[in-house]
């Protein structure tokens, strides 16, 4: 990377099932938490880029309103992806890159409590072959565990207790604000580093790939120089998961904090979390990792550093 | 030879649970008693009605809730002349600026001759009967000429 971007502020709400609020009202307070932590307004952001999905919302263009929790004038640049919120904050990344955009404010919310939620993922399959069969999203996790088991490399799930669970339904908002160089130490004494970050794909048909491994974590955390990690955050759906990428991340025996998060919330929650290590002393660098599809079709590694940017 | 596959239909369904927000669901609670609440932002002071919880020009949640009467001055209008399902034409639609609010709200004018409807025109909500009153806008059947003088353009100029 050209110019160094740090995480310097974030904040996330999280709960069970969110009673009256909608995701507007829910990601207010948030957002402001996380602004108002390094004394910011929407003024002060360059950029705003928010990830989530308009089907847990069941109408288009939902992520337009989630706008009306930051305050969209004068008007602002801003982008969305239908994705968790990590992959967001890839993007702010290379927006950062640009002279001039030296702050941005990444977002994801979802509540998908009251919807269907398995059901509403298996639209983010291929439309014409795969979604019409409603493969709800535990199921498919489910085929990837029993891949597992019979590939007989993964011995830890065989035996009682090993079921996949049921798929987690939160619901929940984040926010993380991102500035570069100088100006993120400006904003705090403890930015956290992004010294590296890469997102890639498997290919989209479930039935051509590996489902015991991860080739595409392994080729980003290539990419993002995820060597020498002293610490590790990574985005976990489901717990049978965590085995494939220990094993594509080559962790041996640092510490692993793996959490699911709400749909759309946890990767960048879990981004989230790795800044916090980083900036807290818990670890020097870290590797973060988020994913999306209940496969791990997508994934997102980053490596976070404390101290100062070279 | 086999045909090409040239359409697949690939039907979805998925079922919701709606949830307006707490700014919409009072909102709603206050139609269904025959009131219009909006919200005030505390910063640029604008009132939303309906309100949404949020100012979506400062980003900051709208707390303040100020009671409308529901009178207002038509903005802009149009009369249609093809038919609609349940109206007659030729009828009119109009963006009403409700007194005391910043946003305009689209509503049917009836009780006058389209060609009366004017900019400036003053109207007033008729609601259906009490007993009929259900948490939402249909509470309101249409809106009237209240007879007063028009409203001066300076009044509503920056929501035509």
């Amino acid at each position: 990377m050209r110019r160094d971007v740090a995480i310097v502020s974030w904040a996330s709400f999280e709960t069970p099932s969110e009673p009256a609020r909608n995701e507007v009202e829910m990601l207010l307070p948030v957002i402001q938490e996380a602004l108002g932590n390094v004394g910011m307004t929407q003024q002060d952001i360059g950029f705003t880029v928010s990830g989530s999905s308009d089907y847990l919302q069941g109408f288009p263009f939902a992520f337009v309103g989630a706008l009306d929790a930051v305050g969209a004038w004068p008007p602002i640049r801003e982008s969305h992806v239908e994705m968790d919120g990590a992959f967001a904050l890839y993007e702010a990344v290379n927006v950062l890159q640009e002279e001039g955009i030296d702050t941005a404010l990444v977002y994801a919310f979802a509540r998908p409590s009251r919807g269907e939620l398995d059901r509403t993922l298996a639209l983010q399959l291929d439309p014409y072959a795969v979604a019409p069969l409603w493969p709800d999203a535990r199921g498919l996790a489910g085929l990837q565990a029993q891949a597992m088991k019979d590939s007989g490399r993964y011995p830890q799930l065989l035996g009682a207790g090993h079921e996949v669970p049921p798929t987690v339904v939160a619901d929940g908002a984040v926010a993380v604000v991102l500035a570069v160089g100088d100006r993120a130490r400006e904003l705090t004494k403890t930015p956290a580093w992004i010294r590296g970050i890469d997102h890639r794909i498997e290919p989209p048909a479930l039935g051509v790939r590996d489902l015991t491994t991860s080739a595409s974590t392994t080729a980003a955390a290539a990419k993002a120089g995820a060597t020498g990690v002293d610490a590790a955050w990574l985005h976990v759906p489901y717990p049978h998961q965590e085995l494939v990428l220990r094993a594509a991340l080559s962790l041996v025996d640092q510490p692993v904090y793996s959490a699911a998060g709400p749909v759309m919330v946890g990767g960048l929650a879990q981004l989230a979390a790795a800044a916090a290590g980083v900036a807290g002393g818990k670890a020097r660098r870290a590797v973060a990792h988020a994913t999306s599809g209940p496969c791990l079709q997508q994934n997102l590694v980053a490596v976070l550093e404390g101290g100062d940017a070279a | 030879m086999t045909e090409p596959v040239t359409m697949v239909e690939t039907p979805i369904r998925l079922d919701y649970s709606y949830t307006p927000g707490v700014a919409s669901s009072r909102f709603l609670r206050s139609l269904e008693h025959g009131q219009i609440v909006g919200q005030r932002c505390p910063r640029c002071l604008k009132v939303y009605m309906p309100p949404r919880g949020a100012c979506s020009m400062c980003g900051v949640a709208t707390d303040e809730e100020i009671v409308l009467d529901g009178k207002g001055t038509v903005t802009t209008f149009c009369v249609t002349n093809v038919p609609s399902p349940g109206l007659t034409p030729p009828y009119v639609t109009a963006w009403i600026r409700l007194d005391g609010a910043d946003i305009t709200s689209m509503f049917l004018i009836q009780e006058c001759d389209p060609a009366e409807v004017r900019l400036g025109m003053r109207v007033e909500p008729v609601w259906v009967d009490e007993s009929e009153r259900q948490p939402n806008l249909g509470n309101i059947r249409y809106y009237r000429p209240t007879g007063e003088p028009d409203a001066p353009y300076d009044d509503y100029k920056d929501y035509v």
